[in-house]
């Protein structure tokens, strides 16, 4: 479970996030909306230490992430993360991209790293780029690339944020769908995005953010389709 | 009439027996290059690294290779070798050039190492934080790697730069090529050949330097 305690978080005076509550169960798919700049982003680099906190606390699985005692390492190693840039090594091929963490960090033999590797860029489509370099790829195929390399963790959780805003069109559809398969076989994920109609079918809640607070939270299609918060509805008019 | 027999000859012309002496100043020149430039850019990319890490760093290390960069190489070389008999420790022509060449080569490396590792954008190694890496296992197998690649080219010319340099240090006596060819032309009075078979020494030793990095930028060309 990721547990959110009345969390602030400041890029000096800006106050980003003003006092987040948020549970999030093993197993659920919660969607985060809401306009750039409401803090949704920063909510998720809270979450696995790649951003501080200035008041509050963040629970993963009972562990205090923002604990000068945490192993932030060892944590991450449960919390997979897809960024909106794919971030592939570009000196690495597709096969020791995704290979490359589970030996370095988990301490994974080459061969069990590989074969892992194998079976998370087959489980995303990628099985027949085993050998190619990500710049000879698409973006759709590079952010596929990025989320077998967070998936050969084997994390307990997932993060996306806005994994598919600096994509083309076009390539939208195959990523949302990896996604998709994703909740299918019941991974817990937190889902910053701007696809609201993709939010509503696949997730079991939907944040919508607002200046730094929640200011709406519900189960998806109720968020979407009768939202009862004057704010979330005119974002929603606004982006539908 | 044997009137020029009993002329003593202050000049011989050039000759190919000259060519072992200048083959092994030569050698010197490339023993003093390869130890200035590997030891040099080792320091170089720690300092880069330091650089690019702390701000105290940027002030005060920064600072200080900027007056490497800065003063002229003949005057370091002329400083630093007559600055240690004063103090009492006298130091070898070759110990004196190699540590001011490695130095200076520190200096120049280490802004080319700093680029190097801004070329990694800061996304990128959030990503690999993100997999649970390390700082260290990050510079290792991320931020290196792709920066080495991004610093090649500049540091080929650092390279080649210092390869030519390096023939200042026949200031102190050193014998390289620079100080040989001193050395022929005084007793020959033939300074275009020399000079142009000299010029050939350099070319000999510089072409391998581009042509390697070449070769290994073209490897590690992202494809």
């Amino acid at each position: 479970m990721i547990k959110l305690q009345s969390v602030d978080k400041s890029f000096g005076d800006l106050r980003v996030l003003k006092g987040i509550d948020l549970r999030v169960e093993k197993g659920e798919v919660l969607s985060v909306i809401g306009a750039s700049g409401s803090g949704k982003s920063t909510m998720l680099y809270c979450i696995n230490a790649l951003e501080k906190i200035q008041g509050g606390k963040i629970l993963v699985d009972g562990i205090d992430v923002h604990c000068a005692d945490t192993n932030v390492n060892k944590l991450r190693r449960e919390i997979g993360m897809v960024f909106q840039q794919w971030n592939s090594f570009p000196h690495l091929s597709v096969m020791d991209n995704v290979a490359l963490a589970p030996q370095i960090v988990l301490g994974k033999s080459k061969d069990e790293a590989y074969s892992l590797a194998e079976k998370h860029l087959k489980h995303v489509g990628l099985g027949d780029k085993l050998q190619t370099y990500p710049t000879r790829m698409s973006g759709g195929q590079q952010q596929r690339l990025a989320i077998a390399r967070a998936l050969a963790m084997e994390p307990s959780y997932m993060l996306f944020d806005e994994v598919t805003s600096a994509l083309d069109p076009e390539l939208v559809g195959e990523v949302l769908d990896t996604l998709r398969l994703l909740r299918e076989d019941g991974m817990t994920m937190i889902v910053v995005t701007h696809e609201i109609n993709f939010a509503r079918d696949v997730s079991d809640r939907i944040a919508f953010f607002h200046q730094g607070v929640i200011e709406e939270l519900a189960p998806a299609k109720d968020l979407v389709n009768n939202p009862q918060r004057e704010r979330t509805q005119q974002f929603l008019s606004k982006v539908l | 009439m044997s009137e020029s027999a009993s002329t003593i000859q202050f000049f011989t012309g050039f000759s190919v027996n000259d060519l072992p002496f200048l083959a092994q100043a030569a050698g010197g020149t490339l023993l003093i290059s390869i130890i200035s430039i590997s030891i040099g850019s080792i320091l170089g990319c720690l300092f880069g690294w330091a650089l690019y890490a702390s701000r105290y760093a940027r002030y005060i290390l920064g600072s200080i290779l900027d007056i490497f960069r800065s003063v002229p190489l003949i005057i370091q070389l002329l400083l630093f070798f007559n600055f240690f008999p004063i103090l009492g420790i006298p130091l070898e022509p070759f110990a004196a050039g190699c540590i001011v060449l490695t130095v200076y080569t520190s200096a120049l490396v280490a802004q080319v190492a700093r680029g190097g590792i801004e070329a990694v954008p800061e996304s990128m190694r959030r990503a690999s934080r993100s997999l649970g890496m390390s700082y260290f296992q990050d510079m290792r197998y991320v931020v290196w790697p792709i920066g080495a690649r991004a610093m090649l080219p500049a540091w080929t010319g650092v390279a080649l730069g210092v390869l030519k340099d390096s023939a200042l240090v026949s200031v102190l006596g050193y014998l390289e090529l620079l100080r040989a060819s001193q050395i022929l032309i005084t007793r020959t009075q033939e300074p275009f050949i020399i000079l142009a078979i000299v010029g050939a020494f350099y070319f000999a030793l510089s072409y391998p330097i581009g042509k390697i990095t070449a070769r290994l930028e073209q490897r590690w060309q992202y494809d």
